[in-house]
């Protein structure tokens, strides 16, 4: 008689997490964990091979997990797989030199990109991809789910529920990943309190929570103070609002983290009011809450705003401004990463930011030799959603000038802002990316590219604007990137002839043909000069960190 | 706490940002400043060139005369974003010959805008001696019955041998951006480790040397807003009652004597917050967001 | 630091002002300033630069400035702390409109 083959089982993975729970239970560890033995239940809970989510966000990060983690014994956790937004402490790259991980799927690295490049080099770290936000946190819901995931939040009671304050972040849908396929749940709270502000995370989606020593860290990483704002940046500010935002009326829209974009909205209250703009222009916002979007939100401009995260020093503003951001009924804000990456992708009819290289196809990169950071969110915001099918004034507008008025979709404007040169020199128009010898000095499948070349609607340098949407060959194009490149060496390899003649049909748009006297560029036509005079415009709600004050 | 309203700040010309240039011109009656050799005549330093650095036309101080409510007055004013404000050679011999020809034309004051980290590291001795005769200038000017005020409120303070200048002079005007002290933040921290003081710290920075705190302690006369109009305004309000009297060795011993005094009291402070608590000021954290005015009257109700 | 020289053919200028200084020398920043020169159609410049090796930049942004405004009979001096040419165009404007007295 043949023999039937077993029945199949369809609970490994429920099976699994029971069993760890059972060996921590043994251990003498329940769901709340005691500081001094959190490296027991991580060695206890996790096994070799796992895929392991430790909540880095770009700003609060689970550090006080992350550091245990990197702590414990490689003999016991080996191989683990990381599936995280950013690599942004020295504990995560510890994880990979003491040989604790080995693999990594990721969105930023910032700070530790130089680390990341000589473990890829001495072949001690495996990398996936270099994902956007989106592409990864998609794809905690297709192959990349986590096993375990260490987060953290502000506060948690005694039934594990979470509140994670106005930094709520990647934190739900980290766990809504982990927690609904039989994974396991880890936190790191500041406190542990009686009663929640409000729940963010239900307790029972929730299996460990422990009080961490330090509160969680948090960067305040969209703080520009105003002082530093350059004249150059100003008359760009002004080029974009008069040029871009009024022509094609832009109302929804995500703003890059840099200096120029901190012009344009400390310009909103003062020079697009003069233009009256107010009501017509930059009334909704995917945005993080930047402290020099105050005046505008002050002076009445702003309707709107969707966060990805908050920002230090901003809560009680926000708090008191709850028909602009999005607040609980306790109050405070909650920001949801994926869900204001989404807005800014889909939702948005302009990305407009700035990047460190641009080459003659208009594609840009923040990459530089010896380091890999990745992009972050720029990349999905900074993208032409092809599947988008609701219209508005200024997407069909675009799709138009691209491609004539009998198109049947619009497109979305991705700006670029650069100054020609950089600090010490450097040009930013480049005829190569230093992208691809990256690419090919690390082995990577894709060169390093933030925004791809046919994705740029526009760009903006101190010599003028160019609208890329216009060109009707990849020529043209070229012509007008070189014609607005200034004196770079691409620039001065424009040809001449060429560019007049863009000019002349408005593909590039010079200071003077937009009608702006480039003496009002000054800081006197900023809303605010400094962080004081933010913390004025916010009537003393905005409390800047001591880094950002001279008072 | 009572918090203000929200306002937009005040839009007159910052003297914080503004160039050195610029703070003469607004500051002084319109039209009437005539600078002391000026830069078509290249009075650079002969030191930068030698270290292959270049150097200011005017080696980063402005000096002229000009009127101020309609009488004729003298200026210096030091430029903090060159080589910050640092005091060099040609940067010295200009301010003390400026002082010099007050001493012999003897206007109504001497406006010395003070933006200075203190002695240029690159000119060495020659920048020490420089800053020695600044301050025996100085009490000669004074000794000749001529008023000098200096002005703080510059991106550098006054810090090193300009504090010292600073402290000799007739009076100190200081808006809530300037600093004053004798070693900076950097220096301290280099010198006695972070533990003793967080030059990143820039709030705490502020409040041991900044302008509040200064006003407090009583080390300036006035604290004016950042706005070059109203430096003028309140020299022009000082001068119009100003008597200069000579530094005296009774009026210089009760000095010494009051310092001494808050050497004791204060020992062991570690930050203005402390300082303030000590001054009998009420709920001292409030101090860094308070607005001129409300500072100014909070001041007169403390029994100084 | 580099020392660089160099003339132009310019149409001349009408002064309004003996000379004109505008910007300071701080990182980033420059110095110009404008006086009378020897040549009435021409405009001879002068500069001293804390970076290294950009005088063919410096001869681009120069020619094209003085391509665009009357710059005859002017000296121009120049001493720079790696200030990038959009600030360098940009104090050149500044100096120029007040040697002019906004006359351009």
């Amino acid at each position: 008689m043949p023999t039937s083959p077993p029945p199949p089982t369809w609970d490994t993975r429920r099976q699994r997490r029971q069993a760890r729970l059972q060996r921590a239970t043994q251990a003498g560890i329940g769901r709340h964990v005691e500081a001094a033995r959190i490296k027991t239940l991580l060695e206890t809970v996790i096994a070799p091979g796992d895929r392991v989510c430790m909540e880095g966000n770009n700003q609060k990060q689970a550090d006080f997990l992350a550091q245990a983690l990197s702590e414990c014994d490689p003999q016991q956790l080996h191989h683990l797989h990381l599936v995280q937004s950013v690599l942004a402490l020295p504990s995560h790259v510890d994880l990979f030199e003491r040989g604790i991980a080995s693999r990594l799927d990721f969105s930023f690295s910032g700070p530790q990109g130089g680390r990341l490049a000589r473990l890829v080099q001495d072949r001690r770290i495996e990398i996936g991809a270099i994902h956007t936000y989106l592409e990864l946190f998609g794809r905690y819901f297709v192959d990349l789910t986590p096993d375990v995931c260490l987060i953290t939040a502000q506060s948690a009671d005694a039934a594990g529920n979470l509140y994670t304050g106005p930094n709520t972040e990647d934190t739900p849908l980290i766990v809504e990943a982990t927690a609904f396929k039989s994974g396991i749940v880890i936190a790191q709270v500041n406190e542990r309190v009686e009663h929640l502000p409000r729940v963010d995370v239900p307790g029972d989606w929730v299996d460990y929570v422990v009080v961490a020593p330090r509160p969680n860290h948090i960067e305040p990483l969209f703080t520009r103070d105003p002082a530093q704002i350059t004249e150059i940046q100003i008359l760009m500010a002004m080029m974009a609002i008069k040029g871009i935002y009024a022509e094609y009326g832009i109302t929804r829209l995500n703003h890059g983290i840099g200096f120029d974009t901190a012009a344009i909205e400390l310009l909103l209250p003062t020079y697009a009011t003069a233009l009256g703009l107010k009501g017509k222009i930059c009334t909704h916002w995917a945005l993080n809450p930047h402290p020099t979007l105050i005046p505008a939100i002050e002076s009445g401009f702003v309707q709107s705003v969707h966060s990805f995260g908050s920002e230090v020093g901003m809560d009680a503003y926000i708090a008191a401004r709850s028909d602009v951001f999005f607040t609980g009924a306790d109050g405070s804000m909650r920001s949801n990463r994926a869900f204001s990456q989404t807005a800014g992708l889909y939702a948005c009819d302009l990305f407009i930011g700035s990047t460190l290289q641009i080459d003659l196809a208009g594609n840009s990169s923040t990459a530089t030799l010896g380091r890999i950071t990745g992009f972050g969110g720029a990349p999905n915001m900074g993208s032409d959603p092809h599947g988008r099918r609701h219209a508005s004034p200024a997407w069909l507008k675009a799709g138009r000038e691209a491609a004539g008025p009998q198109t049947i979709r619009g497109r979305k404007l991705v700006v670029q802002c650069v100054e020609t040169f950089r600090e010490h020199m450097t040009p930013v128009f480049v005829e190569q990316l230093d992208a691809w010898k990256l690419q090919e000095s690390l082995g990577m499948a894709l060169p390093p590219i933030m925004i791809y070349g046919d994705d740029v609607t526009h760009l903006v340098t101190e010599e003028g604007i160019a609208n890329l949407l216009l060109c009707r060959t990849p020529e043209e194009r070229e012509q007008a990137i070189r014609g607005v490149a200034g004196f770079t060496p691409v620039g001065l390899a424009r040809d001449q002839a060429q560019v007049d003649q863009l000019r002349a049909r408005g593909v590039i748009r010079r200071v003077e043909d937009l009608g702006i006297d480039p003496r009002l560029a000054t800081r006197d036509l900023l809303a605010a000069r400094s962080v004081k005079d933010l913390v004025r415009w916010s009537g003393g709600l905005y409390t800047p960190p001591s880094r950002f004050r001279n008072w | 706490m009572n918090l203000p309203q929200p306002s937009p700040p005040s839009r007159g010309p910052s003297f914080y940002e503004a160039t050195a240039r610029q703070r003469v011109n607004r500051l002084l009656d319109a039209q009437s400043f005539t600078e002391f050799l000026p830069p078509q005549g290249a009075h650079s330093s002969p030191h930068l060139a030698l270290l292959g650095l270049p150097g200011a036309l005017d080696d980063g101080v402005v000096i002229g005369s000009g009127t101020l409510g309609g009488k004729p007055v003298l200026i210096i004013a030091q430029e903090g974003q060159f080589l910050g404000g640092a005091v060099g050679e040609m940067h010295g011999a200009k301010i003390v010959g400026l002082l010099q020809r007050a001493v012999r034309d003897k206007p109504l004051a001497v406006l010395f805008l003070v933006d200075s980290g203190g002695v240029r590291l690159h000119e060495a001795n020659a920048g020490l001696i420089a800053l020695s005769e600044i301050m025996r200038a100085v009490l000669d000017t004074r000794a000749a019955g001529i008023p000098v005020f200096a002005l703080i409120g510059g991106v550098c303070g006054a810090f090193g041998g300009m504090g010292i200048v600073s402290r000799l002079c007739s009076a100190i005007l200081m808006s809530e951006q300037g600093r004053l002290a004798l070693s900076g933040p950097e220096v301290i921290e280099t010198v006695a480790g972070v533990e003793e003081f967080d030059s990143r710290d820039r709030a705490l920075v502020w409040r041991v040397t900044g302008g509040k705190h200064r006003y407090l302690m009583g080390d300036c006369l006035a604290l004016v807003e950042d706005d070059v109009e109203d430096f003028r305004q309140t020299t022009l309000a000082l001068l119009a009652h100003w008597e200069e009297t000579a530094p005296e060795l009774h009026t210089l011993r009760a000095e010494q004597e009051r310092l001494s005094q808050r050497c004791t009291q204060f020992c062991g402070l570690r930050d203005g917050l402390e300082v303030w608590a000590a001054l009998g000021v009420p709920n001292p954290q409030q101090i860094p967001l308070l607005e001129r005015d409300a500072l100014v009257t909070l001041r007169q109700g403390l029994s100084l | 630091m580099d020392q660089l020289t160099f003339q132009f053919p310019a149409q001349p200028c009408k002064p309004s002002a003996k000379a004109s200084l505008c910007g300071v020398v701080s990182s980033g920043n420059l110095e110009v300033l404008i006086t009378q020169g020897a040549q009435p159609n021409g405009c001879e410049v002068s500069i001293h630069t804390s970076a290294q090796g950009f005088a063919p930049i410096w001869q681009a942004v120069l020619a094209d400035f003085a391509a665009h405004h009357a710059l005859g009979g002017t000296a121009i001096t120049i001493n720079d702390m790696g200030a990038t040419p959009a600030v360098v165009t940009l104090r050149l404007g500044q100096a120029f409109r007040d040697y002019c007295g906004g006359a351009q």
